[in-house]
């Protein structure tokens, strides 16, 4: 019963971080098309930012600040730099479809080479903002500590500013109007070029958020967050892509069952858990598990 | 003069030319109704009036200055409000978001307000739908939620693709009628393009029939509806 508890409790708090990194990609996937994978690498400059910051003040939230605004600029600026000059030049043909996604991926192997240049290759680590040590119930010890409460709390905190953003503003409404439908959005006199570099942004501050926490409870190199775009990625897909809250909803279903894999079966069986969930989804459900009768219209 | 001028204006999709030198206008207060079959260059007229397609030459004014070349969204803010073909609402949105949508670049927000109220006075079945999803709509209702939402956006210049496409004759008349009480009430500036040409016509001041890409016979839209020709040629009637 205990390491029942446990399990779920760790599981949603694994869960809650990829769930930051799937709704980074799906953001993005939803205004442009594009898978992005480049979002681990724009993940990994913010909290390489955030880590400098947070190693320098001593201050673990001050470094998160930091991360949250290079992911903004980061992001703003692939789409602005790098997706706009894309979908300029390879309007028709198949190169249309393929090449912003290859380009994520060598954008991908750029900022990590960069990053390496300037930091170096060794893993780093940043203090945690709290204690690692479990809680103690009675005579026992579970794994489960402060620091993954206060992960579940900053993930729950940046859901609901999400939420309010998407569904009670202007600029919410902008953003949806504009990934649902971009002519009519347009026709309603919005940028919608502009608002979908504001939809980057987004996603890359709630990238940097994801790399902050991964690494205060493990250690940070150029490739860290590679296994985070790739369970963000699962999550995603498992929510349909599309959908918001799918995304979120597929990651704690993720990180929930890894970690029961984790404590009940083996390490070993993790990673591959993780792509068996994918392709039992892509089989039985390629919409998603939030995918209704029909689909949506591109 | 003010009001909506045309001049020879051409728009090319790649190698086919798909208007060839148009050239009309219509007086403020007006309803245009632009007539013309499948293929005619009725839908490539308005995107290329809206800034949608890109023109290949010629020059578009509205109320002296030049639009041709201008974004949608700058066009917007310019009084100029265009409902695309196919009832363009945006189903995963709800109603209420959909007319909201209409007024997002505006400052005034009570005035925006006020317009969706003044939408609501004018199809009261939309006030019951506020909070549905678009995609509960009937055909009809998502028609008049798309004029709706254009309205909000408080234009001097609407441009109108097709509203009747798809709609029973019923609701064809109410939308026609709205039209018509829109511009009568609120002096609007109308371009209408339908393939129902006798409902069209018969609400409109100017008709313009086109064919082809081109500019075939224009005129009062009453002489238009008059003329044997024309109406066994392109009315088909």
């Amino acid at each position: 019963m205990q390491k029942l508890l446990e399990t779920l409790l760790i599981g949603i708090s694994t869960g809650s971080i990829y769930a930051l990194m799937s709704l980074a990609l799906v953001l993005v996937w939803r205004s442009t098309r594009v898978v992005n994978f480049a979002q681990a690498g724009q993940a990994t400059l913010s909290t390489y930012i955030g880590f400098e910051i947070a190693s320098r003040s001593e201050i673990f939230w001050l470094g998160l600040a930091f991360a949250i605004i290079a992911g903004a600029l980061v992001g703003a600026g692939v789409d602005y730099f790098f997706m706009r000059v894309l979908f300029k030049h390879a309007i028709s043909g198949p190169a249309a479809v393929v090449a912003p996604v290859i380009a994520t991926l060598g954008l991908l192997g750029l900022i990590r080479s960069i990053v390496g240049l300037i930091w170096g290759g060794e893993f780093k680590s940043i203090e945690a903002p709290a204690s690692k040590d479990g809680f103690t119930i009675g005579q026992t010890t579970i794994p489960f500590s402060a620091l993954n409460v206060l992960i579940i709390a900053t993930v729950s905190l940046i859901l609901i500013t999400l939420a309010i953003t998407f569904q009670r503003t202007n600029l919410g409404l902008s953003l949806r109007a504009s990934a649902y439908a971009p002519e009519i959005a347009q026709l309603a006199g919005i940028k919608t070029a502009r608002t979908r570099t504001i939809g980057w942004a987004i996603a890359g501050a709630v990238g940097g958020v994801a790399g902050m926490l991964v690494t205060s409870y493990n250690f940070l190199s150029p490739y860290s967050l590679d296994l985070l775009l790739v369970f963000g990625f699962i999550a995603a897909v498992i929510g349909g892509l599309e959908s918001m809250v799918g995304s979120v909803i597929g990651a704690l279903v993720l990180g929930i069952g890894l970690t029961f894999i984790l404590n009940y079966i083996g390490t070993s069986l993790v990673f591959i858990g993780g792509f068996a969930v994918l392709i039992v989804v892509l089989l039985v459900k390629p919409d998603g598990i939030m995918a209704r009768g029909k689909t949506r219209r591109a | 003069m003010s009001g909506l001028q045309v001049n020879e204006l051409s728009v090319s999709h790649g190698a086919i030319a798909a208007l060839r030198g148009i050239s009309f206008s219509v007086q403020v207060g007006q309803l245009a109704a632009v007539i013309g079959s499948n293929g005619a260059g009725k839908t490539t007229l308005l995107r290329a009036l809206s800034g949608l397609n890109k023109a290949s030459s010629g020059s578009v004014q509205w109320n002296k200055g030049e639009i041709l070349g201008a974004r949608p969204d700058a066009l917007v803010r310019r009084g100029i409000s265009h409902v695309s073909e196919g009832k363009s609402v945006i189903p995963e949105l709800s109603v209420r978001e959909n007319l909201v949508l209409g007024g997002i670049w505006r400052r005034d927000k009570s005035d925006t307000n006020a317009a969706i109220t003044e939408v609501v006075e004018l199809f009261p079945i939309l006030g019951q739908r506020m909070s549905q999803s678009a995609d509960t709509l009937s055909g009809g209702e998502r028609q008049m939620l798309a004029i709706g939402r254009a309205l909000v956006s408080r234009p001097r210049l609407i441009l109108l693709d097709e509203p009747s496409l798809g709609l029973a004759p019923i609701v064809i008349e109410q939308i026609f009628a709205t039209l018509d009480q829109l511009r009568r009430k609120l002096g609007l500036t109308i371009v209408l393009v339908e393939q129902n040409a006798m409902s069209a016509l018969e609400i409109a001041d100017t008709g313009i029939i086109i064919n082809l890409g081109e500019v075939v016979a224009s005129g009062k839209a009453s002489d238009l509806i008059d003329d044997p020709a024309l109406r066994a040629a392109y009315l088909g009637y």
